[in-house]
């Protein structure tokens, strides 16, 4: 294994119109940790992952993933990724199988290795009796777990992961995170999640970052964020690098829709 | 090629499996121009459905895949327009059913070409303005303000003859115009531009439409 970061990022500026939401970041994750993102809400957490996953080009800076620029090499960065992103991206209308194939399909995984690794994921994550049923009957758990086993399909070097607990009850999460840390020992797949939850942050990741007002204001792990603050518990020392007062947050157009989705869901 | 291939089959595979779609198809009335409403509405219907696909579907998954967008959008709109010709082919049975008959049985076949042309436009059209739209609310404009004036514009329902000036001058920058002129003379014998105009027409625009919202899709961020 080289030493060179499997994620690098330098200098890395956002801004969309006035607001900035990256603000001069720089982090470097090393290939096979896992690496937390850990701030408030709005503090760019979900910017700078669709800054790596392609969806967004950078303002100012330099982005690297596995030594590729996301702008410039986008179909190459593509492949040596996959995400779970914070908004479910199923298709709720197909069984977990067909969205599972079509991913294989996505990503030009010949037919035989795609049956193969479906059906080892599926199991993995205790889905394979449901696989003919449609997502649509999934429950929030088990919707999420489907999209990790997806993300891994095509064998990724890195596994995003934006607020992947969200609304999940903490039985749901502490399994999720049982698979994530087994995932990351089998697949040696580097895992990069954002969480606002310190406990996940604390018990799952190698080293955190933490993010505010777009900008990163400590890194480290878990024991040494604490012990640069002088505090005892992972959630003292963020309070401690980022305020106690509450943000603010003007909404999105996403956030609109998400309100909408909430009153339509059951 | 592949990627095109199953995105247009979860189209297709999504519509036969939400029977009230079919079912709700049913309940319109007869004639070629309602085929024309059928498959523009069908049409665009799918296309900006991609709104909330993007935000919350299977469509940010796409996005993200290591293949050209334009395959995606491709095969999201063969998909779109494929759902919209079935729409047709319904309310066509259901003309028949009506009393309808056709002027000759081989016209039928051209008739669903110039159909296929229509679904083709109108998805492609919708693709581009969804590509566009960042939230809900807007689809209600393009609903008010782009797709009825194209229905009613279209001859659809009125004869395109004895118009007044202006009028007459709208209807024939509207795609549909020539779409509903092409079926009806197909199927009836009665055509106001000619069937071999309508086609020419129908095929430009395609090309152009699909540019267009091939152009646009590619265009989108998160």
């Amino acid at each position: 294994m080289s030493d060179r970061p499997i994620i690098r990022v330098q200098h890395v500026v956002k801004s969309f119109g006035k607001v900035t939401a990256v603000d001069d970041v720089s982090f470097d994750v090393q290939a096979g940790e896992i690496f937390a993102f850990l701030g408030p809400n709005g503090a760019g957490k979900t910017t700078t992952i669709k800054m790596l996953t392609t969806l967004l080009r950078p303002t100012s800076g330099s982005l690297e993933l596995d030594g590729l620029d996301p702008a410039t090499h986008q179909t190459e960065v593509r492949r040596r990724f996959g995400v779970v992103f914070q908004d479910p991206s199923l298709d709720s209308e197909l069984t977990a199988w067909e969205n599972m194939d079509i991913h294989g399909v996505l990503y030009h995984v010949p037919r035989q290795v795609r049956r193969e690794r479906c059906e080892a994921l599926l199991r993995m994550f205790e889905l394979w009796e449901r696989r003919d049923d449609l997502v649509k009957t999934f429950s929030g758990g088990m919707k999420r777990r489907l999209e990790i086993a997806r993300g891994l399909l095509h064998t990724p070097k890195v596994l995003f992961l934006d607020e992947p607990t969200l609304g999940l009850d903490p039985q749901s999460r502490n399994q999720m995170w049982t698979h994530v840390r087994r995932l990351n020992q089998s697949e040696r797949v580097t895992v990069f999640l954002t969480t606002h939850y310190m406990d996940e942050a604390d018990r799952v990741a190698d080293r955190i970052a933490v993010i505010d007002h777009g900008r990163i204001v400590a890194t480290g792990s878990s024991a040494e964020l604490k012990a640069q603050t002088g505090t005892d518990s992972l959630e003292a020392a963020f309070l401690a690098l980022t305020g106690t007062t509450i943000r603010d947050e003007s909404a999105t157009a996403a956030d609109q829709m998400r309100q909408v989705a909430r009153v339509w869901r059951r | 090629m592949a990627v095109i291939v199953v995105l247009w089959l979860r189209e297709v595979k999504k519509y036969l499996r939400s029977r009230v779609q079919i079912v709700a198809s049913l309940g319109t009335p007869l004639m070629p121009g309602v085929i024309g409403m059928t498959v523009l509405f069908t049409a665009m219907f799918s296309g900006i459905a991609m709104l909330w696909d993007r935000q919350f579907g299977f469509l940010k998954e796409t996005l993200v895949a290591p293949v050209p967008r334009l395959a995606i959008m491709i095969g999201r709109t063969l998909g779109g327009a494929t759902v919209a010709v079935l729409q047709g082919t319904l309310i066509f049975f259901v003309t028949l059913i009506a009393g309808f008959r056709p002027v000759s049985i081989f016209a039928v076949p051209l008739a669903f070409l110039v159909i296929a042309l229509i679904a083709v436009i109108f998805s492609a059209l919708a693709t581009a303005i969804g590509s566009g739209l960042k939230e809900m609310q807007g689809f209600q404009m393009v609903m008010n303000f782009l797709v009825l004036p194209i229905f009613f514009l279209s001859g659809a329902i009125y004869p395109l003859e004895g118009l007044p000036r202006v009028l007459a001058a709208f209807t024939r920058v509207d795609p549909l115009t020539y779409g509903v002129d092409g079926v009806r003379g197909l199927l009836t014998g009665r055509t106001h531009f000619g069937v071999p105009l309508d086609v020419v027409v129908l095929l430009s625009v395609g090309v152009l439409f699909v540019a267009l919202g091939a152009w646009r899709f590619s265009k989108i961020e998160a």
